[in-house]
């Protein structure tokens, strides 16, 4: 029976409308889903900071604020080609729809490089959770706990960046035959949201691990 | 709908109606089957075999408890036995239990959909399920772990013997099969109801299914977050739970807990819908306030996320905290009781018959109404010191967990079983077994609330001397309560292939999925229904058009185009 479809209309669906509307609020419930997932390790940031408030501090200014600003920046960057990219699929413009998604992912992979140079050079200085941990300065435990929530929350937001990057490389086959028109259009617009979704976990996590305790004193 | 047809449904040659079950032989049609009711059924095979397995430690344990010392198995075993039949029985039977299998299967046609919202995504839930099961099996067979179902650190941690990772890797992957199941009934619900189906149209299984789901959208993203942070403790030692580096494990209960109590409602919420279909069926009347029954299930899975602390009480948090805990746990109650009391009241002056699944459904409210007032005991601060960690507690949550949901399951089991299998199962033997059930059930738990009150701790091998005939008592009672299952087993396993033909109503019952035959079609309806009745229409009988023993497809042309 699945394979019956005609063309985008799915077998268990009456309309387009009905399953443009079914689509959209299943990725509004998975991203709901995705900020519990995330709220999990919120939670656990927010305990620690507030038990070891000085240890945050001084491992927050150990991170590269420079770096941080930089892929903030190109992160709200990929969401306005993101936008642009729906905002051609719903004027059925299929050039415009790849152009943008390409742009889309060489900004996210410039994002994700950024993060790779700035892993890296916490790994030269021992400073990866685990056995390996080094740390010199005083609270070698609580800094052990803030770069363990710094590499959980910041890699596990990488892991969502590196699965976007993975569904825009099946998109874009898809494009190219001219599957979406300004009728259909809706894998587009959901990838679009959890795109966004993705920007707008970085946009708590830069001041949450970077910022905190003022820079100078 | 576009696709109406006036022809007669096809037939397979041997002047059967071709249905979801003949419409493709061979395991390629199953395992790569987007149709729910195909899908439900393979839960419903993968749960069996969880189901046995899991009782198969219960068997040793209880056997094991028989006497004082620990002579059948030692510390460490025992240890292994009782996490691997919580493991196995929490995250792999019961949580799927009614949702994944009858509600994979009814959720759809009770709505008058063709489908779930997400075919693909149903199949990969399962597909989650099944492997996240088979790293379980896995672990147990490397050899176990001993941390207790609830994965506590430091023993998931610092002090863990035993392959934890595996393990918790395994529940992860089946705590986002469980996140896409309710993904998917939630927006099932929301956009594939058919035209006249309105929200107080919706037999109360979908609304318990629905607030259901609330809880494995809303909850589960937390434990597998948990989870993934216990399994990097144990395979880097990142510290987030061990106080070596000043990390707390109580974090873990509370970030565990804030899942874990919410999915305790998982694995009753189900079994209340399924209750109210078969408690309105057999008395032959509309649900007593309906609306209060619906509304209490959202009330139940939203109070639900707010009780977690109670678990706590003898950890060291704040005595305030403590306090409103307690008192949101007493303030749970209210919906719950409502629903009891809507049910009993359901039953007053109704024309009760005692098939097999009301003897369920009855079983249901009076063990259940143990489960839940013992539950009152333990969340009253005072006696949840006493009570804390003692057999108390754990013939609570099995009085709620197998008197409450395994009743329920096996009552719509029982109910649905013509229209998920087309046969008949022997009505005798399904009211032996289900009196075995019943008595070998208390026989075995409610000895336990003797002994833990006075004062038998729980997860332990051996006992004191005086606690014998308690254990002995109980391991007596599983042993009817096992030859119950069996049974029951059987012949359900029998009527698959020898029992009599089922009529696509057998049980007069009302709602969509009593119009189609047993078993459906693989679209579910021929034509999308228009629904124009109020919800359990059983006291106007003449007027519906559910009526008919033979409602299809004549009746239904006539009354649902």
């Amino acid at each position: 029976m699945s394979d019956t479809h005609t063309g985008a209309l799915n077998h268990q669906f009456d309309s387009l409308e009905q399953q443009y509307a079914a689509a959209n609020m299943g990725m509004w419930a998975f991203i709901i889903q995705e900020i519990l997932f995330f709220g999990g390790l919120f939670g656990a940031y927010t305990v620690y900071r507030n038990e070891y408030h000085d240890a945050f501090v001084a491992g927050s200014h150990h991170l590269d604020i420079g770096l941080g600003t930089f892929n903030t920046v190109v992160l709200i960057g990929s969401s306005l080609t993101m936008a642009l990219a729906v905002r051609c699929a719903q004027q059925g413009r299929k050039e415009g729809i790849f152009r943008w998604i390409i742009g889309t992912m060489i900004l996210g992979a410039i994002f994700l490089g950024v993060k790779v140079i700035e892993y890296t050079e916490k790994y030269h200085h021992h400073l990866i959770p685990g056995p390996g941990f080094i740390w010199d300065g005083p609270d070698p435990g609580p800094m052990k706990i803030f770069y363990s929530l710094y590499f959980c929350m910041t890699g596990m937001h990488a892991l969502h960046m590196v699965i976007g990057i993975g569904i825009m490389l099946w998109l874009l086959p898809k494009v190219r035959r001219g599957i979406y028109t300004n009728d259909y259009y809706t894998p587009i617009e959901n990838f679009g949201l959890y795109w966004h979704f993705v920007d707008i976990v970085w946009i708590f996590l830069f001041p949450l691990l970077y910022l905190i305790g003022g820079r100078h004193h | 709908m576009s696709t109406a047809t006036a022809a007669p449904p096809a037939t397979n040659g041997h002047g059967e109606t071709e249905n979801f079950l003949t419409a493709g032989y061979g395991f390629k049609t199953w395992l790569l089957t987007l149709d729910h009711k195909r899908i439900g059924l393979l839960y419903l095979g993968c749960i069996t075999v969880v189901f046995l397995m899991g009782g198969f430690f219960a068997g040793m344990i209880r056997a094991e408890l028989m006497t004082p010392q620990g002579d059948l198995v030692g510390a460490e075993t025992y240890n292994k036995m009782f996490t691997l039949h919580g493991v196995l029985m929490i995250f792999f039977f019961l949580i799927p239990s009614v949702p994944a299998v009858l509600g994979n299967f009814v959720l759809p046609i009770m709505i008058g959909a063709k489908d779930v919202a997400f075919p693909k995504l149903n199949l990969l839930s399962w597909y989650m399920y099944a492997s996240g099961a088979l790293l379980a099996l896995l672990a147990m067979v490397l050899g176990g772990v001993d941390t207790g179902w609830t994965f506590y650190t430091p023993y998931s941690s610092t002090y863990a013997n035993g392959y934890v990772a595996l393990v918790v890797v395994g529940v992860f992957v089946n705590g986002f099969s469980s996140i896409l199941t309710g993904l998917n009934f939630m927006v099932t619900v929301h956009k594939m109801r058919a035209p006249g189906m309105t929200w107080f149209r919706l037999p109360l299984f979908i609304w318990a299914q629905y607030a259901t789901s609330m809880i494995m959208l809303l909850g589960t993203p937390v434990v597998a977050i948990t989870l993934l942070l216990v399994v990097l403790e144990r395979v880097l030692h990142i510290g987030i739970f061990d106080p070596r580096y000043g990390g707390d494990p109580i974090l873990f209960q509370h970030m565990f807990w804030f899942y874990s109590h919410p999915a305790v409602y998982i694995m009753i919420l189900p079994g209340f819908g399924v209750v109210s279909e078969i408690i309105a069926c057999f008395s032959r009347k509309a649900i007593f306030g309906y609306s209060f029954v619906a509304f209490s299930s959202l009330a139940i899975a939203v109070l639900g996320f707010l009780v977690w602390g109670h678990h706590m009480f003898t950890t060291g948090q704040s005595m305030y905290a403590s306090m409103v805990f307690s008192f949101i746990t007493f303030f749970i109650a209210v919906p719950t009781a409502v629903k009891i009391f809507n049910w009993t009241a359901t039953l007053y002056k109704g024309s009760i018959s005692l098939k097999s699944p009301m003897l369920y459904a009855l079983g249901f409210i009076g063990l259940f109404l143990i489960g839940g007032l013992t539950g009152l005991f333990l969340s009253t601060l005072g006696t949840d010191i006493h009570l804390h960690d003692t057999y108390f507690v754990v013939a609570h949550f099995h009085y709620v967990m197998v008197g409450g949901m395994v009743m329920a399951f096996l009552g719509g089991v029982h109910f649905w079983w013509p229209k998920m299998t087309g046969r008949m199962y022997p009505e005798t033997l399904a009211k032996i077994s289900a009196a075995l059930v019943f008595v070998g059930f208390n026989l075995t738990f409610f000895p336990q609330f003797i002994m833990g009150y006075l004062g038998m701790p729980r997860r332990y091998h051996t006992y004191p001397p005086e606690f014998q005939v308690y254990h002995v008592m109980s391991t007596a009672g599983a042993t009817v309560l096992g030859l119950g299952y069996v049974l029951l087993i059987a012949y359900l396993l029998w009527s698959v292939y020898k029992g009599p033909k089922a009529p696509a109503n057998p049980w007069a019952a009302k709602g969509l999925e009593w119009n189609i035959p047993s078993p459906p079609v693989v679209t579910n309806f021929d034509t999308t229904p228009v629904v124009t009745w109020e919800p359990y229409p059983y006291e106007q009988p003449e007027e519906h058009p559910s009526d008919s023993q033979h409602a299809y497809p004549k009746k239904q042309e006539e009354h649902l185009v």
